[in-house]
C-alpha cells in the first residue's frame, strides 16, 4: 500500500473533512441529528483511515496510544464532573440550570459538555480498541 | 406509507430485497473476507433504510459503528485468524429449524404491533408527550432527540458511556494484558510495515 498515490492523496484530501464532520455532528447535535456517540465514532473513524493509509507507527504520532487510553476514563469523568457540578450549584445531579443566567443556554451549555464526555470516551474506546487489535498480530 | 404505491414504499422494497439477498450471501460464503465486506454492505443498507424511515440519528450510528468501525475491527481481527472458515460436516437442519421457528415467531410477534407510523400508538403516549411539551415550553434545543438523551435522560447516557468505557477497558485489558509491574507498557513499536 507504501505506493499508492491515488489513495494517499485521496485519503489526505478527505481526513481533514472527516474531522470537521466529527466536529459538526458534535456541535450541532442540539440543532440536527447527532450527537457526542456519532461525532466520536466519525473521529475515531478518521484515525482509523488514517492508519489504515499511513501506517499505524504514524498514526500513534498523531493519536498516541497514552491519550487515546487516557481518553476513555477522561469522557466518564467530563459526564460525571458536569452531573457533580450541577450538585454543587444546589441543583440536581445532571441538572444544567445553574450553568448559565438563562434556562435555555444553561441547558445547551450542560448538554455540550456532555456530550463532550461522550465524544471522548467513545472516540478513545474505538481507536483504544483498534490499537490493541493491531498490535495483537506484531507480538 | 406502507400499502399506498409512494416513492418511499418503492425504495424501501428495493432496499429490504438487497437486504434479504446480502442476507443469504452472507450465509452461503465460506471466505471470511466477503462475509464482512458483505456485513459492511448490510450495514449500509441498513443505514439508508433507517433514512427512509426517518431516523437520521440511527442511519448515522449504524453507518459510522456497523459499515466503519466494526468492518475495520473484523477485518484486524482476520488478519489475526486467517481468513477461510473451516468446512463443517453437521448437518444443518437444527440449525435450519431454530432459525425458521425464531423467525416466525418474530413475524407473529409483529402482527401485534400498532401500525407503522400511528401517532397514538403506545409508546408515544407514555413520557414522550411530557417531554415534548417540557422542551416546547421551557424553547429547549430544538432537536428534542438530543435534549431527551443529554438532558432529561441523562442518567441513562451516563450509564451508557460508562458502558462504552467498562467495554473498552475490558477489550483493552483481554488484548494487551495490562501494565508490566514497575516497568513501561508493553507496546513498544517494532519499526518496519504497518500496514495491516
Amino acid at each position: 500500500m507504501r505506493l499508492d498515490l491515488i489513495l494517499r492523496v485521496g485519503a489526505k484530501l478527505i481526513l481533514p473533512f472527516i474531522l470537521l464532520f466529527a466536529l459538526y455532528v458534535q456541535f450541532h447535535g442540539d440543532y440536527g441529528p447527532g450527537g457526542g456517540f456519532q461525532a466520536g465514532v466519525i473521529a475515531a473513524g478518521m484515525v482509523i483511515l488514517y492508519a489504515i493509509i499511513f501506517g499505524v507507527h504514524a498514526a500513534k504520532r498523531i493519536a498516541p496510544p497514552i491519550m487515546v487510553e487516557m481518553m476513555v476514563p477522561m469522557g466518564v469523568a467530563i459526564f460525571t464532573g458536569a452531573g457533580i457540578a450541577g450538585l454543587l450549584m444546589g441543583n440536581n445531579f445532571l441538572d444544567y440550570t445553574g450553568f448559565a443566567h438563562d434556562y435555555l443556554h444553561a441547558h445547551e451549555w450542560g448538554i455540550l459538555i456532555v456530550e463532550l464526555g461522550v465524544l471522548v470516551t467513545v472516540c478513545g474506546t474505538m481507536v483504544a480498541m483498534f490499537y490493541a487489535f493491531v498490535q495483537r498480530g506484531r507480538s | 406509507m406502507i400499502g399506498t404505491p409512494s416513492a418511499e414504499a418503492f425504495v424501501m422494497a428495493v432496499l429490504l430485497t438487497l437486504l434479504a439477498a446480502v442476507t443469504i450471501a452472507i450465509a452461503r460464503q465460506r471466505n471470511m473476507f466477503g462475509v464482512v465486506i458483505l456485513a459492511s454492505i448490510y450495514s449500509f443498507l441498513m443505514a439508508s433504510l433507517m433514512i427512509v424511515l426517518d431516523a437520521v440519528d440511527v442511519a448515522m450510528t449504524e453507518a459510522s459503528v456497523g459499515a466503519g468501525i466494526s468492518t475495520v475491527i473484523l477485518l484486524t481481527t482476520l488478519y489475526l485468524t486467517g481468513s477461510m472458515e473451516y468446512p463443517q460436516r453437521r448437518s444443518v437442519a437444527i440449525p435450519l429449524f431454530v432459525s425458521i421457528v425464531v423467525g416466525a415467531a418474530l413475524v407473529w410477534g409483529t402482527i401485534g404491533l400498532p401500525a407503522f407510523g400511528i401517532s397514538d400508538a403506545p409508546i408515544h403516549q407514555h413520557v414522550a408527550p411530557t417531554y415534548i411539551d417540557f422542551s416546547r415550553k421551557h424553547d429547549m434545543p430544538p432537536n428534542i432527540v438530543t435534549a431527551v438523551l443529554a438532558d432529561f435522560r441523562g442518567f441513562d447516557t451516563l450509564g451508557e458511556t460508562t458502558v462504552v468505557f467498562t467495554a473498552g477497558i475490558g477489550v483493552l485489558l483481554l488484548l494487551q494484558g495490562g501494565w508490566r509491574i514497575g516497568g513501561s507498557r508493553r507496546d513498544e513499536e517494532t519499526e518496519g510495515d504497518d500496514e495491516i
